[in-house]
């Protein structure tokens, strides 16, 4: 590793990729290697999200019907419960950073692992300790508080397995945190030489950002379960009125985590975004310096407009202004990013490849959810929406819609260099558009729903809003459809697929150019970074087809 | 309600609509705008088509970005702005409003009107006549939602919560909890009944006589020994109730506070939290020894002395 080389001359290394560099199970258990680790936590969370899925299958189902014959309303409030605190913390914090996240930063920063190898393993373990304790709630009889654990019905009057499921999340969250730990510390010193910080793409930027947000705001939440634990379980006066405790002060702590929560789960998504939109219009991304400062931006401003999911709780008619006010001030930089994926379409070669499918449909869905967002940041309309379907379909628009779609794009994007396969095109680009259309019968009623007033965790309901919830549960049904295709031709791919070469989409990024799937230790010498991201034309240009101008000189030169 | 739009019962869900309609409009037009831009860059500039490339123009860039930035700032500010406009306004019930008392436990709506009507799960109400109301909650957190009256207040315990709309429509309309409670969350629905006023005079009058909550009130008064240093006959240094609801207090920290439900409420449980200037703090705490009810009577009570004492 003492030579260098920059980027597109890099030699291929000619040893094992990490797949096969050892075999057994118990070197998968005790890997200390990024990519081993991704791929462990990939299959957790995959576990996760379709027991998740499940969970609310069998609402959308109860649904139908505005009697709800299917299950008691205590089931139906296990389940949305389960459903909320599985595909938050154990599906879309996790999502982008602990699977595409660790696999690619090192990476794409010319590192030849993260900074905290052990660290990593242990976050892992954390979340499978975590995943037990929540599933063992479930398994005892459920939990049924919802996902934001409110008290004082969570700490006094809920029945259920609260201690279960809010250590889990407790636990859970340090998993979380060392991740973040780990990425912060690695994008700091493992860059490699070249590397600037304006040179960084702007998929490590957005975990830099969601890395810090995950250390700032999660101890919080630790804090507040901890101390729902303390109350439920020791009996501590803390959110109970009736000791001169305040049950409000549960949601102040609980938003000033949750809302950040919110940007650790799009943030990364914004990055997988900011990667495939130029590698398949073959242009420079539009605005870097903006997209990075917007990325920081939305970060630090997130942490100051927790209080838009208090203003029906009794806030002072001022404190709600200053959160109002911030929170339209909050969706300045994400509407520059929206502008800066659009115009980085203009002149540009563009293929519509099933990544960039999903990245198309990323923009339009977060879009949608982003502006809906408006309406619950202006005070008198969030009094009518708030609690609502509203606010049910804002939050998926931006969640499922928006990081969701990114995942399945970035996972395609990547499919290529993690496992060294490429996926079925054709199945691929359908699942894209089933999924789009699925999303959108299912969650866009849910506007209309609830701004007639349909609120949420309603088990039964007033018949007129059936129609809604008929519409919601058939695309319901088409998004699950359209989320099981990938995992079947995705399995599929790895044993049946041809082989994928280090660059199939003529990318640019230091991660295809090592082999795909890359080495144990990821290049087989020390690459050097001489030019900005995203270089695909030169300065000036539009796009071009083929690869880089700089790839071809070296080629012509070879 | 029609199939996209609620009902519209209310003075405030008329202004309300307004700012609903008009952030509909803007976001649909910015929603447009994106997607005409997606879908027209896709087909134009799709891999191979004809459309040139060339040079990137030289104002693309900067500019561009600073323009747009600002515009959407200016954008969501005038937003803020107009939003919060009806806000402030909207938050004080007017003085002639009609008093009812709601409180909510798991998992109904009790509502109590002035004269002691008491309802459960349904709200009667005048059109056209501003109503206040102070609610309660006696377990965990509820929300008291009107959809048609654009009205949604989450009811928290140990607190009063004030809410008011006056009804522009006769009619019934829905009354929901909106605060995840527990297992027959969705079950906790009512109706608001709003009535012309010859017809709520009459229902009001044939509703069976429940005792008068101000007379309730100075049951209790006397029978939990307030009296003992409230009255004024009392030879105990302690504060005369009479006049008291509605005027400002000077505590004894400095600051004053308004003498509404909620100060008299933690006057009762917490008497320590703002004592009176010039007096002693040697009320002692009624907390747990007084139900959400007896509370609301007792306050009930001190409010009619009130309007006996002004001219």
């Amino acid at each position: 590793m003492s030579d260098s080389a920059t980027l597109g001359q890099l030699p291929l290394p000619v040893e094992p990729d990490y797949l096969r560099f050892e075999r057994t199970v118990w070197s998968w258990l005790t890997t200390t290697d990024h990519k081993r680790i991704a791929i462990l936590f990939a299959v957790v969370i995959t576990l996760f999200f379709f027991m998740g899925g499940a969970a609310i299958t069998l609402v959308r189902l109860e649904l139908v019907s505005p009697e709800g014959h299917l299950l008691t309303s205590d089931t139906y409030n296990k389940l949305f419960s389960f459903h909320g605190i599985v595909m938050v913390w154990f599906f879309l914090v996790p999502s982008i950073p602990n699977t595409l996240g660790i696999f690619l930063v090192p990476l794409m920063i010319g590192a030849s692992d993260l900074a905290f190898p052990r660290l990593n393993l242990f976050s892992w373990y954390l979340t499978v300790a975590a995943g037990a304790c929540t599933v063992y709630a479930l398994i005892a009889g459920g939990v049924d508080t919802g996902w934001t654990f409110y008290t004082p019905f969570s700490t006094l009057f809920s029945n259920t397995h609260v201690f279960a499921a809010a250590l889990g999340v407790f636990l859970v969250g340090f998993s979380t945190i060392a991740t973040g730990v780990n990425i912060i510390a690695t994008v700091h010193m493992l860059r490699c030489p070249g590397m600037a910080w304006f040179r960084l793409p702007l998929f490590v930027w957005a975990m830099y950002a969601t890395s810090i947000v995950i250390v700032l705001a999660t101890p919080v939440l630790a804090i507040s379960l901890l101390l729902v634990m303390a109350e439920r379980w020791l009996g501590l006066p803390i959110f109970d009125p009736a000791r001169g405790g305040d049950p409000i002060l549960f949601q102040h702590l609980f938003w000033f985590y949750s809302h950040p929560a919110v940007y650790i789960m799009v943030l990364p998504a914004m990055g997988v975004v900011s990667e495939i939109i130029p590698a398949f219009a073959r242009r420079r991304i539009f605005g870097y310096t903006f997209m990075v400062y917007a990325i920081l931006g939305i970060s630090g401003i997130g942490f100051f407009v927790w209080g838009h999911h208090m203003f029906v709780s009794g806030m002072s008619a001022y404190t709600a202004l200053i959160f109002s006010f911030l929170s339209f001030i909050i969706a300045v930089p994400s509407a520059i990013k929206v502008f800066n994926w659009t115009f980085s379409l203009y002149r540009g070669q563009i293929a519509f490849d099933a990544p960039m499918l999903y990245a198309l449909g990323f923009v339009g869905l977060f879009t949608t959810g982003g502006l809906s967002g408006l309406f619950l940041a202006a005070i008198p309309v969030d009094v009518q929406v708030t609690d609502t379907y509203f606010v049910v379909a804002h939050f998926h628009y931006i969640m499922v819609g928006g990081s969701v779609s990114a995942l399945f794009g970035g996972l395609h994007f990547w499919w290529p260099k993690v496992t060294g396969k490429m996926y079925p095109e054709s199945w691929a680009r359908f699942a894209a558009i089933l999924m789009y259309f699925g999303f959108n019968l299912t969650f866009a009623p849910q506007f209309i729903a609830g701004y007639l007033g349909m609120p949420r965790r309603y088990h039964t309901y007033p018949p007129e809003f059936q129609i809604y919830n008929v519409m919601s549960s058939s695309g319901a049904a088409i998004l699950a459809a359209a989320y099981l295709l990938p995992l079947g031709y995705l399995a599929w791919s790895l044993f049946f697929a041809r082989t994928a070469p280090s660059n199939p989409w003529d990318a640019t990024g230091l991660e295809w150019s090592t082999t795909s799937p890359p080495p144990h230790k990821n290049f087989s010498v020390q690459p050097r970074v001489v030019r900005p991201p995203y270089e695909y034309h030169p300065e000036g240009h539009s796009a071009e087809v083929g690869p880089p101008s700089y790839q071809r000189e070296q080629e012509l030169l070879q | 309600m029609s199939y996209f739009s609620p009902d519209t019962a209310s003075t405030l869900a008329q202004r309300i609509d307004v700012i609903f309609l008009g952030l509909l409009a803007l976001s649909g037009a910015i929603l447009l705008l994106v997607f005409c831009l997606v879908v027209g860059f896709s087909i134009r500039y799709r891999r191979g088509s004809p459309a040139p490339r060339g040079p990137m123009p030289a104002l693309v860039s900067r500019e561009f970005e600073i323009g747009w930035t600002s515009a959407t700032l200016f954008l969501f500010v005038f937003l803020f702005w107009w939003g919060v406009s009806i806000e402030i306004t909207a938050f004080v019930p007017p003085n002639d409003a009609i008093d009812v008392q709601v409180v909510a436990k798991q998992w109904m709506w009790k509502t109590l009107h002035a004269n002691g009507a008491r309802e459960i799960n349904e709200l009667h109400v005048p059109v056209g006549v501003p109503v206040r109301l102070a609610m309660r909650s006696q377990d965990v957190i509820h929300s008291f939602f009107v959809p048609a009256f654009r009205l949604k207040q989450d009811v928290v315990p140990g607190q009063v919560h004030e809410a008011w709309f006056q009804a522009t429509k006769t009619g019934v309309f829905h009354l929901l909890c909106a605060e995840y409670c527990g297992t027959d969350h969705s079950r906790m629905r009512g109706r608001i009944v709003v009535m012309p006023p010859d017809d709520y005079a009459a229902w009001l009058s044939a509703q069976p006589e429940g005792d008068d909550l101000a007379k309730d009130g100075a049951q209790l008064f006397v029978e939990r020994g307030c009296s003992g240093c409230h009255a004024p006959s009392s030879r105990v240094h302690a504060p005369s109730l009479a006049g008291l609801y509605g005027r400002s207090v000077a505590l004894s920290d400095g600051r004053t506070v308004p003498a509404d439900e909620a100060y008299l409420r933690d006057s009762i449980l917490q008497p320590r939290k703002d004592v009176v200037a010039g007096y002693e703090p040697i009320m002692p705490s009624f907390s747990g020894r007084l139900s959400e009810g007896e509370i609301q009577s007792l306050v009930a009570y001190i409010r009619s002395l009130a309007k006996e004492s002004r001219p």
